[in-house]
């Protein structure tokens, strides 16, 4: 870690640099202190913090490892002297062709063939925390915002915000309609915008959403498609838990309902997506951009210099992901793994008398605690997530952290560990609500 | 308060619609030619020859013997493997601790071992590229300006200053004293900016240059340190060639000069580091910031988020830079091919009169084509340049693509292709400067005789003449590079 800094530095840094921005000081990153200084082990320290507030897919390895041992051309020993050679020059913006392709049908697959990408669309950043700032930087000038319906992802924070000088102004959910985005919201949003004098760019939605953990109905996303068409503003669609649905037909992607009208306004929509979650690789940072604005994708395109995704990293996923029958395998198995981790999640916390919003996507649950709170406030909210981190050692995360409108509710990951630690963090959670009513 | 476009398009922002992306520059018009019509020995013997693109290109086979010989830096292969699944999660922007201490290691055995890296101050970003532009953001806010010596890199027009806002202003340098980065030079600029209202918040340098190919020596340094430290700048020190220096005199790193007086403000100082050029792995992506100013460790660390390096590739370079054998032996042998290869084309250069400058480093040459100018103009330049790519078929840079303040000089590219290409290259200029000797307006008469220049044009004929032998370690010099079509 950087030294303790011992006067403040002479001279000055930028105005981004002294700022907040950033977002590192919430509650959000606070409880990986409390796990990084005490960590839970299953052998060496089985009492220590569990991590539940990192949103990983760590249950479908042993796929992709099997697949590499049998599979030796995805790395450069399977490809001689001019295959290393040729792809540690490569740095071209467009990506390697292979991957591209690969990436394209890949993200078709998910959608179970709902839809239809073209390989010349798709722009490579390096993860999904880049996409994101890059669209932001392509699609709204400084001082202008996103419309982001709460709650949502803490990184947003940094992502959208940081660097760009954009706003987020939030599209308020609630729970009176299991949190789903209305269109009397979405105008809300857009007038309280208008009132601040600040100029709406566009509309931001997480479709499956973090930290719900739900799919977007069809409905309303015709809906959100009206309205964003109504104020000719830009709508980025973030699917980076696509692959992570339960159950394939649940989820309907935007493209989907583009390509049902024909495309008709698709120059205002963007896809973001990565492998982080679907394929368990976020160390490998590739994420991906997919806008149906021609502008768009060679600007985009351009910036992504400043972010490009490792050769060697394209070159191995373009391998594994032309490999149809890994891949429909892959998708098929992480899914049911996924659902059965929920289901065991769901029905530990319900016999705990905790209830979750139904979900039906995502590495998280939902999860209500509002019935727990001591003051139906924020700080309430706090108190008690302070109990959760230091007395149950359960590092999960507060919704306030994710903007919820509403307190007692926290995003609580449940695919970044084993079945046993899963076990373990639900004993504690019943010991607890055991405590509690006697 | 909509903002309906009268075409019904939805706005983008001014930084997508500006032409801060600096491509529709000349640097980027060669290569529309050279992707056109790419050079092959074989299948294309007569397309353009690229040689604007400064790739090291001369030691992959020893790095793809040491591949072979180490699977387990690889985890893909069955001996690396096992590492995989810690690998593919592994996405702290601290970086695996074996990267940054490999990259540490490395700088400094760069730098003759004279002066040691601190792991922690090592920061990832997307490449040079990435690092420049958050370096940038850290320091600078939009409007501000960067001091830059001139001639320079054309990226940085984008780098610095797209997404920033923050704008460059030259420090403009001359042939008379080899483009030396004079005091007298930089208080100009500095003042000009004051002048104009302009903040100036650093003083960026690039050494060993692009595109001179020269290092700074100790003086210019020491200049440069007390220059910032009075004005209270920062100083941003390029050193992404540092192992491309192939003879003496030594490279002397600003982490050096920083060791020299106590009285240096080291908060100022930043080092932008990467392996696309000494290692020759631009695909990588392996861009470091290393910063003497523990704020922007801290603040380049977050911000670093938005161009890690990839896992994949951390663990791969950990393990290829602590290999203290093999990169002893590549920096040895790096140095001694690319001395070879300078010495090639100055010697061929100069047998038809055209001098270079002076230069000890880098993948290029700055190449003195002044007389052949029918006037010291721009537009003359640009005229020479077309004839350049289109008679002389080799996509070469324009000296005004790098702001540099005199017309005449090109930079071409040398060390990304292999032997066989480097002659036929030769060839092209030779023969064309033969052939057009008398039509070009040649200010300085070719000192080589013209029985010399027959005779020696002659033994390049021999050469192309006999059966190509493609060297089993330097496949096909095709730059797999494809640019963007505007």
């Amino acid at each position: 870690m950087a030294k303790e800094i011992e006067a403040a530095p002479s001279v000055q840094l930028s105005s981004i640099a002294v700022s907040e921005t950033h977002g590192e000081n919430s509650p959000y990153f606070a409880g990986w202190k409390a796990y990084d200084e005490n960590p839970y082990n299953e052998a060496s320290n089985p009492s220590g913090v569990i991590q539940m507030g990192l949103a990983e897919n760590q249950v479908s390895f042993d796929l992709l490892e099997e697949y590499l041992e049998t599979h030796p051309e995805a790395s450069f020993r399977g490809r001689g002297a001019t295959g290393f050679r040729e792809n540690a020059l490569f740095q071209d913006y467009h990506g390697l062709p292979t991957f591209r392709k690969a990436m394209a049908s890949f993200m078709e697959e998910i959608r179970g063939g709902r839809a239809k990408f073209d390989p010349r669309r798709v722009v490579l950043t390096a993860g999904a925390t880049a996409a994101n700032e890059l669209l932001t930087f392509v699609l709204a000038d400084r001082g202008t915002a996103w419309l982001v319906p709460t709650p949502y992802y803490p990184g947003f924070d940094r992502d959208l915000r940081w660097r760009t000088g954009v706003n987020i102004v939030p599209i308020n959910c609630d729970s009176s309609n299991n949190f789903q985005i209305t269109t009397p919201a979405l105008e809300a949003a857009y007038e309280l915008a208008e009132s601040m004098n600040i100029r709406v760019s566009g509309v931001l939605i997480t479709n499956p959403s973090n930290p719900l953990g739900v799919t977007i109905s069809r409905s309303v996303l015709e809906d959100i498609l009206d309205f964003i068409t109504r104020k000719n503003i830009h709508l980025v669609s973030d699917e980076i838990y696509s692959g992570s649905v339960f159950s394939s037909s649940e989820f309907v992607s935007v493209a989907e309902v583009l390509e049902a009208r024909e495309y008709k306004g698709s120059e205002r929509v963007h896809i973001v997506y990565s492998l982080s979650k679907d394929l368990g690789l976020p160390g490998f940072r590739v994420g991906t951009i997919y806008s149906y604005n021609d502008e768009v994708v060679t600007t985009a395109r351009r910036m992504s210099s400043f972010t490009l995704i490792s050769s060697q990293t394209q070159h191995l996923l373009a391998c594994m992901l032309s490999d149809k029958k890994f891949t429909k395998n892959y998708i098929e198995v992480n899914r049911t793994r996924l659902r059965k981790r929920y289901e065991r999640i769901i029905e530990g916390l319900r016999s705990a008398g905790i209830e979750c919003l139904k979900g039906n996507a995502g590495l998280f649950c939902w999860m209500n605690l509002s019935p727990l709170l001591e003051k139906p406030t924020k700080e309430g909210e706090l108190d008690l997530w302070r109990t959760m981190v230091h007395e149950l050692k359960l590092n999960i995360s507060p919704g306030s952290s994710c903007h919820c409108s509403e307190p007692g509710w926290f995003r609580v990951c449940f695919a970044n560990m084993s079945e046993h630690t899963l076990e373990v963090a639900l004993e504690r959670i019943h010991k607890y609500m055991e405590q509690r009513r006697t | 308060m909509s903002y309906v476009l009268s075409n019904g398009k939805p706005l983008l922002s001014q930084k997508a619609t500006n032409d801060g992306h600096a491509e529709n520059s000349p640097y980027f018009d060669g290569w529309k030619a050279y992707d056109s019509d790419p050079f092959h020995p074989t299948q294309n013997p007569s397309g353009v020859i690229q040689m604007g693109l400064a790739e090291h290109q001369l030691c992959f086979n020893l790095v793809q013997k040491w591949l072979e010989n180490n699977p387990e830096a690889s985890i893909c292969t069955k001996e690396g493997v096992d590492k995989f699944r810690d690998i593919a999660i592994f996405q702290d922007y601290h970086g695996l601790p074996e990267f940054r201490n490999a990259v540490a290691k490395f700088m400094g055995r760069v730098r003759g071992d004279k002066v040691r890296f601190d792991p922690d101050r090592i920061v990832m970003s997307g490449g040079a590229t990435g690092a420049h532009e958050l370096i940038t953001f850290c320091l600078a806010d939009p409007g501000d300006a960067f001091l830059v010596p001139t001639p320079y890199y054309p990226g940085f027009d984008r780098d610095l200053c797209w997404r920033t806002g923050v704008r460059l202003l030259p420090v403009v340098c001359h042939s008379s004293n080899n483009f030396k980065v004079t005091r007298k030079a930089l208080e100009e600029a500095y003042a000009k900016a004051v002048e104009a209202n302009i903040t100036v918040k650093g003083l960026l340098i690039t050494n060993p240059s692009n595109p001179l190919g020269t290092i700074l020596d100790r003086d210019t340094l020491r200049e440069a340190m007390s220059f910032i430290n009075e004005k209270n700048i920062h100083l941003v020190c390029d050193e992404i060639y540092a192992a491309t220096v192939f003879r003496q005199p030594d490279f002397i790193s600003i982490a050096e000069i920083i060791e020299e007086d106590q009285e240096y403000n080291r908060d100022l100082v930043h080092i932008i580091y990467s392996l696309s050029k000494d290692m020759g792995f631009p695909g990588f992506r392996v861009g470091i910031v290393y910063s003497y100013n523990d704020a922007v460790v801290e603040c380049g660390r977050k911000m670093s988020s938005f161009g890690l390096v990839s896992s994949q590739t951390q663990y791969l370079i950990a393990s290829m830079l602590s290999d203290d054998q093999f990169i002893e032996k590549f920096l040895l042998e790096s140095a001694g091919r690319l001395a070879t290869r300078h010495k090639d084309f100055t010697d061929g250069l100069r047998q038809v009169g055209i001098k270079c400058l002076n230069s000890n480093a880098g993948l290029f040459l700055w190449m003195d084509l002044k007389g052949f100018l029918k006037e010291s103009t721009v537009e003359a330049e640009t005229d020479l340049w077309r004839v350049i790519i289109n008679d002389v078929k080799l996509n070469v840079s324009p000296g005004s693509s790098f702001h540099c303040s005199e017309p005449g000089w090109f930079r071409i590219c040398i060390a990304n292709m292999n032997e066989e290409t480097t002659k036929v290259a030769l060839a092209r200029i030779q023969e064309f400067v033969q052939r057009n000797g008398d039509k070009l307006n040649r200010k300085e008469k070719c000192w080589q005789s013209d029985l010399r220049l027959r005779l020696s044009f002659r033994r390049m004929d021999d050469v192309l003449r006999s059966p190509c032998s493609m060297s089993p370690h330097s496949p096909i010099p095709q730059s797999p590079l494809v640019r963007a079509r505007t």
